[in-house]
């Protein structure tokens, strides 16, 4: 009973997870990096629903909009200022830089907002649904469908739209696409801010049921990690069973284990994927 | 033959302006200097297998803080002192380097994959050592202290310029070491192995024995990082050492300042630390002109953005900066010829 409980709520939580790690695998796939600010973008997400909340009693779903349009001229601007002129540096530099990015904004929001935790009060946070003797708790529903239909929605825009598409074609081959007249730089700045995007929606999504705090930022960026890595680097299908994965295994994690030790059982999961199957459990044969 | 004085004379300059440093310094900046020494240390020795073999190890946070239980755990239950602690650490650090490389390299896990195992493998050992009663979870764990003149037999002492020539030895020593590996053969096949893993194989470098060489080096020399830290401090605590935190800033001066090249990550860490003390500074002045205790968090901002514009104005590195200045100079003057 306990474990299929535990199921049903690793699996809606995946649902968030897998979202918010398309993102990372999208400037992952793109712009070739490693970026180490991503869960802070996600906190960004969280903070602006929360305020959005306190303040005008706007409901996280509805200030989504806000989030989304907050996360892409924030990655967009990211990509500018800071990554763009960093281009050719080597591999490492960028990954600092997207590393002081996320110190930068876990630390304002620390002096802005300070170390309380704060909650999304929302009328339906604590209403559950009663189904064969198991709890499904509506708000992790709520964020699960969401998740699924803005990964839905962002697949649509990859295939049929023509950014969606340039941005496809700069990430299979470069090259080719500068040839082709692609004005990669601006292609980057686009692919950052639609991948803040998708870190900020699954931010406000996850509002409604995990405080929102400061710190949380690293653990969402070792979560998004080791989905990207399960599901194989450049595979976004793998990506949502990938997502379900982690989801069901954190919550295994805390039947098993103490505390903070759950995240034990992903990152276990990290080490051996990556020493058996590097290229992820759904990826293609490298 | 002659540059080759006009360095050794150069360098010994150097090192004789770092000693003299404890008579005229007071402990404020013996205290950043010691730091900046023990950062440029640990990077010097993550830099052998980092920097020369090219595995973006970031998880050598787990080896500094076996090096530092090790020693602290040997004197506080045993009273065996840290200075014969230290190498029982050492040796600790260099099987469990060992084993992870082993494992690693045997499995071929390469470039990014390799960055994020050693990232995970760090951050469980982290946890692990927070939720082990024996080296005092979370809470961190406590050195006795000896007092009166025992106190250097055991590796403690009153003031801070011993602390100073201790690290300032320990970077000498590792940095002759990464001297001598840089002309040796190992250093040759390293470097190879870095540039082209496949080219190298076939021309018949054994990839696998070097690299589980140069990681076992490198733990077993950053081990005593650890324990330096710990008889420093006479406190340390896993989130302090270990963990994915700190092995990703154990790395930064390195990288900064240029990593495979002996040099790179003392100056790194002399740049930086003196630059992250003047963002906690500027937050004090902050502070204090406008009368709030607030502002938590605000010195990482600075050293955030810091090293943001480090970054953009220095994308090779200080080292990179350097020989890119030389290149164009010597460029010129072909020109002119």
């Amino acid at each position: 009973m306990f474990i299929a409980q535990a199921m049903i709520d690793g699996l809606l939580q995946g649902g968030v997870y897998a979202l918010m790690a398309l993102g990372l695998s999208l400037v992952l796939g793109v712009l070739r990096i490693i970026n180490l600010a991503h869960g802070n973008l996600v906190l960004i997400g969280m903070y602006t629903s929360y305020y959005l909340f306190a303040l005008f009693g706007i409901d996280p779903y509805v200030s989504m909009l806000a989030s989304a349009v907050v996360g892409f001229l924030l990655g967009y601007i990211i990509q500018w200022l800071v990554l763009n002129p960093i281009t050719g540096a080597p591999e490492e530099m960028a990954v600092l830089v997207t590393l002081a990015i996320g110190l930068i904004i876990q630390n304002l929001l620390l002096t802005v907002c300070g170390t309380d935790y704060y909650t999304v009060d929302t009328s339906y946070r604590l209403e559950t649904i009663m189904f064969q003797g198991l709890r499904v708790d509506l708000p992790k529903l709520l964020a699960f469908l969401s998740s699924l239909i803005i990964v839905g929605g962002f697949f649509l825009f990859m295939e049929k739209t023509d950014i969606g598409r340039t941005i496809r074609a700069a990430t299979d081959n470069r090259e080719a696409a500068l040839l082709m007249g692609v004005n990669v730089r601006r292609i980057y700045c686009l692919a950052f801010g639609v991948g803040t995007v998708l870190a900020t929606l699954a931010g406000s999504s996850i509002s409604t049921f995990i405080p929102t705090s400061q710190d949380a930022g690293v653990l969402f960026t070792m979560a998004s990690f080791v989905i990207v890595i399960a599901g194989g680097i450049g595979s976004h299908k793998g990506l949502l069973l990938g997502g379900l994965l982690v989801g069901v295994l954190e919550e295994m994690g805390t039947l098993l284990f103490s505390g903070s030790l759950k995240q034990v059982m992903s990152l276990g999961l990290l080490v051996i994927i990556l020493l058996v199957r590097p290229q992820g459990l759904f990826g293609k044969e490298a | 033959m002659k540059t080759r004085t006009v360095y050794i004379l150069s360098y010994s300059l150097l090192l004789a302006l770092f000693l003299t440093v404890p008579i005229w310094a007071g402990s404020y900046v013996l205290e950043i200097l010691i730091i900046a020494l023990w950062l440029g240390f640990l990077g010097s020795c993550w830099n052998i297998i980092g920097g020369y073999g090219g595995q973006l190890s970031i998880g050598h946070g787990t080896f500094v803080g076996i090096g530092a239980y090790t020693s602290s755990l040997l004197f506080n239950l045993y009273g065996i002192t840290p200075w014969l602690g230290s190498f029982a650490g050492a040796i600790l650090s260099a099987a469990v380097g060992l084993g992870i490389g082993f494992l690693c390299f045997r499995f071929k896990v390469r470039g990014i994959y390799f960055a994020l195992i050693t990232m995970a493998i760090a951050e469980i050992a982290k946890l692990w050592f927070e939720h082990m009663e024996l080296v005092g979870s979370t809470g961190g764990l406590f050195l006795k202290s000896v007092h009166g003149p025992s106190g250097p037999a055991f590796f403690q002492f009153e003031t801070k310029w011993p602390y100073y020539l201790i690290i300032l030895g320990m970077l000498v020593a590792v940095l002759l070491i990464c001297f001598l590996l840089e002309r040796s053969k190992m250093g040759y096949y390293l470097k190879a192995v870095r540039g082209d893993e496949d080219a190298a194989r076939c021309l018949g470098v054994s990839a696998f024995r070097c690299k589980c060489i140069a990681m076992c080096i490198s733990s077993f020399l950053i081990a005593f990082g650890g324990t330096f830290y710990a008889q420093y401090r006479m406190y340390i605590k896993p989130d302090l050492l270990m963990g994915i935190h700190f092995s990703v800033e154990l790395v930064i001066p390195t990288v900064i300042g240029g990593w495979g090249t002996v040099l790179g990550p003392v100056l790194g860490a002399l740049l930086l630390i003196p630059l992250a003390e003047f963002s906690r500074m500027l937050t004090d002045i902050i502070r204090n002109t406008f009368h709030t205790t607030g502002l938590k968090g605000f010195q990482l901002i600075i050293y955030g953005l810091i090293l943001i514009v480090v970054i953009r104005f220095m994308p090779l590195g200080i080292v990179g900066l350097w020989s890119g200045l030389r290149r164009k100079k010597a460029s010129v003057k072909y020109a002119k010829d």
